[in-house]
Order: C-alpha cells, then structure tokens, then sequence
C-alpha cells in the first residue's frame, strides 16, 4: 500500500503503523455511537429477544455432582409430560463430540487432540455437565420434564486441588491424566544471576475462579432456513462456530449459519460454545424454531471461568533496583476439560516477568485437570493474573532495596529493540514510563484517614498485554466496503460486535479514508453467511485485524475511484481527494454521484474487499523459544488510593486512575469505555468476586452471592489515554480491549502494603484476609 | 394444568391484555406474553435490575412481581421514553452524549432507575446519584458515564425548568452530540 493522500496511515515493516493528528479528520473524535442510540431507545433485539411463531423451548439437565458414572438414565417420564416435544441424550448426537487442540505439548509439534462430550453418556468431569437435553412447546412444560429426567449415578473420586491432582497416583480426570499442558523458558543463566545478584526477593501468590457475569445470560433462537441453512442466532464472540456445528451434525459447513447480533457482554465467556450445539440439535431433530436461554444460577454453575492460579516468584535484583533474574512457577487449575486452558498458560508463560527487562529467566507453567468447572477464556487470558505475581514482586525489590514504586518501575521498563524472555523483540514505542508519569501527575496528594483506625495507601501497578492472535495461527480478516448509487456507504464485515464499539470503529475508518460522512455508513456484521468473516472479537484482536482489514478495503475503493475519475478527466489521480459528497483535486470537481456513475461506465468496481493477514511465525513447543508469539503488545499503569479500616479490615476505594498508550484512539469514547471498564472488572476481582468451589460443587448459585461491583462499590475512575501514534492496528491504534484488565488487582495491593505495611497475597482481597495481613504486621485493632 | 389469568396492563401508555399462565412474572408476561423485550432477564432474583421498569410510576424489578398482581396498572419500559418519532428524551440524549451504554443490556433497566430518581426533581451529588443507582448492576462502563449522563440530565432538567419560568427560554435545546473524550 503506497496510498499517502490525507487521512492515510502509512505502512511501515513488520506491520508497524504509524500516523500524525493533524492529518485526522474522523479518527479521533469522541463520536457517540449509533449503536448506542439504538440501545437507549430500547429497540436492540438481543439474542434473547427475538422470537418466532410456533417457537420450541429447550433447556438442559445437568449433572448434580462432579465426578461419577453415569448408570442409567430414563426420559419416559420427561416425555411423557403435555407439551414435551422431544428428550435427547448423547446416543442421539450425530457426532457426540467436540474437538480441542492443545498445541505445543508433543515432540512432533502436533496438537495434542483434548475432546469432551456434547452431552454426556458415561462419565461425569464437573458439577454441571450437561446431560440430557430436552424440547418442548412452552417454558412451563419445559420446566416440569426437565425434573422428570432420571438420571441415576455412580460417585467417583475426585480431584479438586492443584498439587492432589499433579500428585502421583491420584485420580484420573482424563485417561492420559492429569497434566493437561506444560510450558518452559529457558533463558540466560539464572543460576549465576541469582548468584550474584545483590537482593532476592520471594513470594506466592494465589488468583480465584472468577465469572465473566456479563448481564445477559446465554441465549439465542435457532431456525431452518430457505435451502435448508441451520441459522442460530446467538450471543456469541465467534460466528465460526458453524464450523464446529456442522461438525457435530455431520452436514456440510455451507449448511449451517451463525448470526452474531449485538451481544450483551462477551469479556471472553461467550468464545466458546455455550447454546449453539443444542439448539443445533434441537432444530433439527424438530425441524421447528426454538429457542434456548441459560438462567443466570445455570450461567453461573457451568460456564467455563477464569483459572485459578498459584505464581510462585523469585526475583533478583542489583542494588540499583536492575532486576537480574526471575525464576517462576505458575500452577493453573484447568478444571475438568481442556477448553483453551493450554493457550491461556502460554499467554501467563510469555507474560510472566511483565514490562520489564530481564535476561536470566527460568519459568515452569503446568495446567492441571481437576473436576472444578472448567476453566477458559477471560478478559486479559492469562495475561493478567501475572500481573499479581510480577508486580507484587517489583513492589517488594522497590522496598527491599529502598527506592520509589515509580523510580524501580522506569528502571526495568522495556523499550523498542528489547527482547522478551520468550525471544520476541518489542518493534514498537513502548510508552511504559509516560503511563506511570501519567498516572502519578494526575493523582491529587494522599488525603488524610478519615479516623484514628484507619491508614491510607497508595500503590501502583503496570502491565503488558499482547493484542492480537498467537503469530502461528495464520490469522486474517475481511471486510467489504461499497458505494450505494446515493452515495452512501455500506460496510460488511463478519465482526461480532460485544459492546465494545467493533461495528462502529469499521465506520470510523472507513469514513476517514473515504470521507463520507458517518451518518452515511451502515455497518453490517456477524453474519457467518452473509459477511466476510473475520474471526474472532477475542485476544483484542478485531481492531487490529477487522479494522486494517476495513482500512484496505476502504483505499482499495477509494483507489479505485480515483482512477476512474483521473482517467475521465485526464487529470492524475494522486490530487484527488473525497470529502462528502464532492471528488475534489485542483480544477477539477465532480460530485460523489458523478464519479460513481464514471466507476460504471468504465467498469470500475464501486465495492471493494479487504482482506487482511496478521504477521507470521512457528508454531512454539513445550520448551518456549519463539522470534514472534504475538503480534504486539500494549502497555499501562493504574494508580489507586484506599483506606483500611484496621478493626473490621475493610477496604474503602479512593480514587482510581488507568493510563495505557493505546497508539492511536479511533474513538476516544469508546477507548475510555474500555479502559474504565476493565477496570472496574478488574477491581471487582481484587475485592470481592469468587466463585465458591467446595470438593468440586459449585456453591455460587446466583448474583446475590457473587457480588460484581455495584456503583457504590467502585470509586471515579479516571482513564487517560496516551497515543504514541504507533501500532500495528489501522492508524497504529493499539489493541485496548483485554489490557486495563491487569493492573487493578496488584494496584489495590499496593495500596493496601501502603498503607499497613504488608501485602495481600490471595484474591480476592477480603476483609478477612486484609486482618490477617494486619496482623501480619502488628496493627490488628481489638475486635469491636 | 396450569392455570391461566386475563391480565391488563397499559404499557407505554398502549393497553394490552394477554391471557397467559398466572404465575408468571411481570418481566416473563411483557416479554413471552406482549413481547415487549427491552426489560432484560439478568439474574432473576432481583439483583441486577436489568428488568426494572416503573409500575404506576414506582420502579419495579419485573421479575419479582406476577403480571397478575399489577393487573390494571400502567408500566413504563425504556422504549416508552424513546419518542414517537423513534428520538430520545432529554436522559436518553444524555445516556447517547456520555457514552453511558456499551453493550447496553443494563441499559433499559439503568434508565427506568434513573428516570424514576429524577422524577422527585431533588439534586443529588454524584455519590447520591451512585447510591440511588446501586441496584442495577453494569459489567461495561465501570459507572462513571451513567453517572455522568444523569448528573447533566439533572442539570438539564433544572434548566429546563427555570427557563419554563423565565421569560424566553428553551429548556429543551440539546447539548453537544458527545462530550471531549479527555473531560473525565
């Protein structure tokens, strides 16, 4: 791409996008979203929302404990029930399974082949697991069979903590047992460095199941379609899922459709598969529209979650605050089915030692089955519970050897040409230090404890996070972009769109390249039939990949128009430019409608596709050595101030302040929405969110036990937004989505070793445990 | 057999009568029975307030009450505050200006809370407005947009009601299409 009119990015090597503010007409500007409009007039029809005469109900019946054999199972009761259409067990399935890869984890570099049942025949993993699935005509009926399903069972052993399910002899989870996935790095020599270095610091660190609790449970309506198409729509962050589907059925890929609408929240629970193989199978065995909605408790009980970590962390360190050497131990709990468990290690492995540099390290990552829920994507995948581990540790250094969270922070920090342990080099600006600058130049002084038993503290905490797509996975996206006769622009792109401002962005582009107004665009998305796809709104990949995608196709057409025109008038191409409705250059001006009917007459396209292929590399093995695992990364730093009250050990939140250097904002609004957001989720995750697993039974049956943050619960949350103008996103914006997720969990500990003078180390940080740091630290008060 | 009950209720002002199971809920009525679907199932145990709308004006978590029980009442739902012509009140326009929805399904509920706290015309601070708000939760915007767009739609409406007395005003004029995305 050459193209370096106005409103251009130019492209640079290795992906690196670069562009100036002054040469921004759309990008840039806080433009409030047409999605949103939609959504406050109350006409958004979410998955759940839409429904069709003679629709069918279907719901699951899942497994009450979480290890045992399943013995017999009976629906002639269930069936039996007025209104009950059909009762469906794992026999009935066409192909009962669905297929996980678990890369890195053989010699030959294959994938390790994980699997687990659509509905279950014989052996039980987790409390939850679905077994029966049953359809009838209305909620009420459905109701009363799904209690009428007998299912008896035989108890198994279980295994429910990390060092008994890794033990020797215990029980087998799966066949080839228990250790689902191993990483390692070997880099330096971090014998020598501990060696010799001047300080070493030690500590654990414990991270908690955590529910994604976006607001719309799973839901979605299913229908057989002209040509016999399977079409679900479905609250989903990945419409390829029909390939999963299909696969299942047995039929055609061609045959089956996923419809993304606009998603209640996505945050990473709704990337794999929640309702769509059941109303897949349930449509087409009735051959009739049904509908299926999880309850919020079902929600709750069985959707993968956030893994449970322990990070055990050495560090040494010179006297200067130079971190020398980390050698670290990550055990993750991957409950009871693989799920992308391995890929959420490898993203802890390669993020491990943080934003810094460190040239001696030595890291052992292991995933174990358990029969816990099962454990898989979730906002900052892997890459956030890290942060704990590794920037609890430079907090600890910071105080050993005696100098500012800030100074020892900047010290360490990353710059462009550094190298990962894992062997990537940073191709782009890191802005570490101006994210800490920032944070602590707007941060007003500490107030005073407003009492005698209170204390007041400051902490801080920063991070990195990749966006986009592991290198090997040959990633790409598409988007189509065209005229309509009148001038207007329409955008077709397969992006799910979870809230987060996906559709609208692909307008924002589009409209800086063609200068088109945005009431002119319409964006159409999520549609795995009818869009071009473009994979996944995961890994904060979608602005980096849909949105460069948009970009090409968008100076594709432009291009395109240019030339027709420039080839009509005789006049070059390089002059011209589009603003609204005009093809302006020198002399010569023509309206938009002109030139489009000049496009037609000498067959010019009015459309065009644009394809675009996120960068390249080898797949890694068990033992990490990769030039490239991501694509590139983004980097923050949070600042936050609590007071602790020293009798009860609670944690009231002061203020709270997010910086990230984001490369370019396509929509500042939607950048800070991301920012405030993930931190607000992030600092649920550090006071008060768990799911409450006792010996494999998930307890947390419902919102008024697991406690997201209300508005009360949460301080103003200031975000800042730096743009380096760099990135390998459209523009050189930067993926914003998972990052500000990190920080907020080390930040509040900090703050809170701030202020009483020890460290929290297990999430989330209760009252209970902060009265145990207190007396820790000898300033527990008298209880009452 | 279950057993069904002729419920009516005035629903942003249309009146709808639907004979359907009598223990269903208000939210299950309006949205199975009326498919009136912008009150959202979050939780089902009035938690989230994603199904909060007003009964006769008082804010209600629809999944807690049976339709039975407020049969004859009048209810309001987010869409009965969008305008005839499909455009926004004044606290919807504020909702659009400080990007106070992302993914939006806290949205309806979010905004019968808000509508029915500003209904009293008392001005509250921003940690009034946060304590008023407490019971509909929202996983996106971490709260400080909606509180944002409530404290100007507060201030908007106070306007508007001193220029009603004023000689010349109009109350009603919009403010910007978005706010500078650094004003936070």
């Amino acid at each position: 791409m050459t193209a370096d009119v106005r409103g251009s990015a130019t492209l640079a090597g290795s992906g690196i996008r670069t562009s100036k503010e002054d040469e921004l007409r759309i990008v840039r500007q806080p433009l409030a979203r047409a999605d949103q409009a939609e959504k406050i007039a109350g006409s958004t029809r979410y998955a759940g929302d839409l429904a069709f005469t003679g629709m069918l109900h279907a719901r699951l019946v899942r497994a009450p404990l979480p290890s045992a054999r399943i013995v017999r199972r009976d629906a002639t009761d269930a069936f039996a029930v007025p209104g009950v259409v059909c009762v469906l067990f794992g026999e009935d399935v066409p192909h009962n399974v669905v297929w996980v890869d678990v890369p890195g984890q053989t010699v030959a570099v294959a994938a390790l082949k994980a699997s687990m049942e659509v509905l279950a025949t014989n052996r039980i993993r987790f409390h939850g697991e679905p077994v029966a699935l049953v359809v009838a005509e209305t909620e009420d009926a459905l109701a009363e069979a799904c209690d009428l399903v007998e299912v008896d069972y035989e108890d198994l052993p279980g295994v429910y903590g990390l060092d008994e399910a890794l033990a020797d002899g215990a029980p087998a989870v799966h066949e080839q047992g228990n250790l689902l996935g191993e990483w390692r790095i070997d880099t330096g020599d971090v014998t020598a460095a501990f060696d010799g270095a001047d300080v070493v610091v030690s500590g654990s660190y414990e991270t908690q199941f955590v529910d994604h609790a976006y607001l719309e449970p799973e839901a979605g309506v299913g229908w057989i379609d002209d040509d016999g198409v399977l079409t679900l729509r479905v609250a989903t962050q990945v419409v390829e899922h029909y390939r999963d589907v299909a696969r299942i059925l047995g039929v055609a890929e061609s045959k089956v459709r996923v419809i993304a609408p606009y998603v209640g929240g996505g945050f990473g629970g709704k990337e794999d598969m929640t309702v769509e193989p059941y109303l897949a199978l349930a449509v087409m065995r009735t051959r009739r529209p049904v509908r299926m909605q999880w309850t919020r408790q079902e929600s709750l009980l069985a959707r993968p979650k956030r893994h449970r970590m322990r990070l055990r962390y050495s560090t040494a360190a010179r006297r200067d605050g130079t971190i020398v050497g980390q050698d670290i131990d990550i055990t993750a709990d991957s409950g009871a089915y693989a799920y992308l468990s391995a890929l959420v290690l490898l993203y802890s492995s390669v993020h491990a030692c943080g934003p810094y540099r460190v040239d001696n390290v030595r890291l052992r990552a292991r995933c174990a089955y358990t029969n816990n829920p099962p454990t898989s994507a979730f906002r900052g995948f892997g890459g956030m519970q890290v942060v704990f581990g590794y920037e609890s540790q430079i907090d600890l250094l910071a105080r050993e050897i005696g100098i500012s969270p800030e100074e020892i922070r900047k010290r360490n920090a990353l710059v462009r040409g550094d190298v990962l342990p894992v062997g990537q080099e940073i191709l782009t600006e890191v802005q570490l230090s101006q994210t800490i600058d920032a944070v602590t130049g707007r941060a007003g002084p500490l107030p005073s404890p407003s009492g005698p038993r209170k204390a007041v503290g400051r902490g801080i905490a920063s991070n990195i996070q990749s966006y986009g797509r592991l290198v090997w996975l040959n990633d790409s996206a598409a988007a189509w972009v065209g005229f309509q006769l009148d001038g207007s622009l329409s955008v077709r792109c397969g992006v799910p769109d979870i809230g987060g401002g996906q559709a609208s962005s692909l307008a924002q582009i589009a409209s800086e390249v063609l200068g088109v107004p945005m009431a002119a665009i319409t964006v159409h998305f999520g549609d795995s039939a009818l869009t071009p796809l473009a994979g996944t709104t995961t890994a904060t990949r979608q602005l980096l990949m849909s949105g460069n995608a948009a970009y090409e196709a968008s100076v594709l057409l432009r291009d395109g128009v240019f030339g027709a025109v420039a080839a009509e008038l005789g006049c070059p191409a390089e002059g011209l430019s589009l603003d609204g409705d005009q093809v302006t250059g020198g002399p010569v001006a023509v309206s938009l409608r002109e030139a489009l009917m000049i496009c037609r007459r000498r067959n010019v396209p009015i459309e065009a596709l644009g394809t675009f292929f996120g960068p390249k590399g080898m797949p890694v093995v068990r033992d990490l050595h990769a030039e490239r695992v991501f694509p590139d990364f983004t980097f923050g730093t949070h600042l936050c101030d609590v007071e602790v009250d020293l009798d009860t050990g609670q944690v009231e939140l002061l203020c709270y302040l997010a910086a990230h250097d984001v490369g370019r904002a396509i929509n500042p609004l939607s950048v800070h929405g991301q920012i405030s957001g993930a931190a607000a989720q992030g600092l649920g995750m550090a006071l008060l969110e768990e799911v409450v697993v006792a010996d494999g039974v998930n307890l947390t049956g419902g919102f008024f036990q697991y406690l997201i943050p209300a508005s009360t619960d949460l301080p103003e949350i200031e975000s800042i937004v730096l743009e380096s103008g760099e990135g390998m996103g459209p523009f050189g914006a930067r993926g914003i989505g998972e990052p500000p997720i990190g920080p907020p969990a080390a930040a509040v500990a900090s703050a809170i070793q701030d202020a009483i003078g020890a460290r929290p180390t297990v999430l989330p940080i209760t009252p209970e445990h902060v009265l145990d740091c207190l007396r820790a630290s000898g300033r527990a008060g008298s209880p009452g | 057999m279950t057993q069904t009950v002729a419920v009516t209720i005035a629903v942003n002002g249309q009146s709808i009568t639907r004979t359907a199971g009598a223990h269903l809920t208000l939210l299950r009525w309006l949205r199975d029975a009326a498919d009136i679907t912008d009150p959202k199932y979050g939780c089902g145990e009035g938690v989230c307030g994603a199904c909060t709308v007003l009964v006769d004006g008082e804010p209600t978590a629809s999944c807690l009450v049976l339709a039975a029980q407020v049969d004859g009442a009048a209810v309001t739902t987010a869409a009965g505050l969008t305008r005839a012509d499909g455009s926004l009140n004044p606290l919807q326009q504020e909702f659009h200006a400080h990007h106070a929805a992302q993914c939006g399904f806290c949205t309806p509920g979010m905004l019968m809370a808000a509508t029915a706290m500003l209904a009293d015309g008392r001005t509250r601070t921003r940690a009034q407005i946060r304590e008023d708000l407490h019971g509909n939760l929202c996983r996106c915007t971490g709260y400080g947009p909606i509180v944002d767009a409530v404290e100007a739609a507060q201030e908007r409406a106070r306007d508007s009601s001193a220029a009603h007395h004023g000689p010349a005003g109009n109350g009603s004029a919009r403010n910007g299409s978005a706010r500078d995305g650094d004003a936070r």
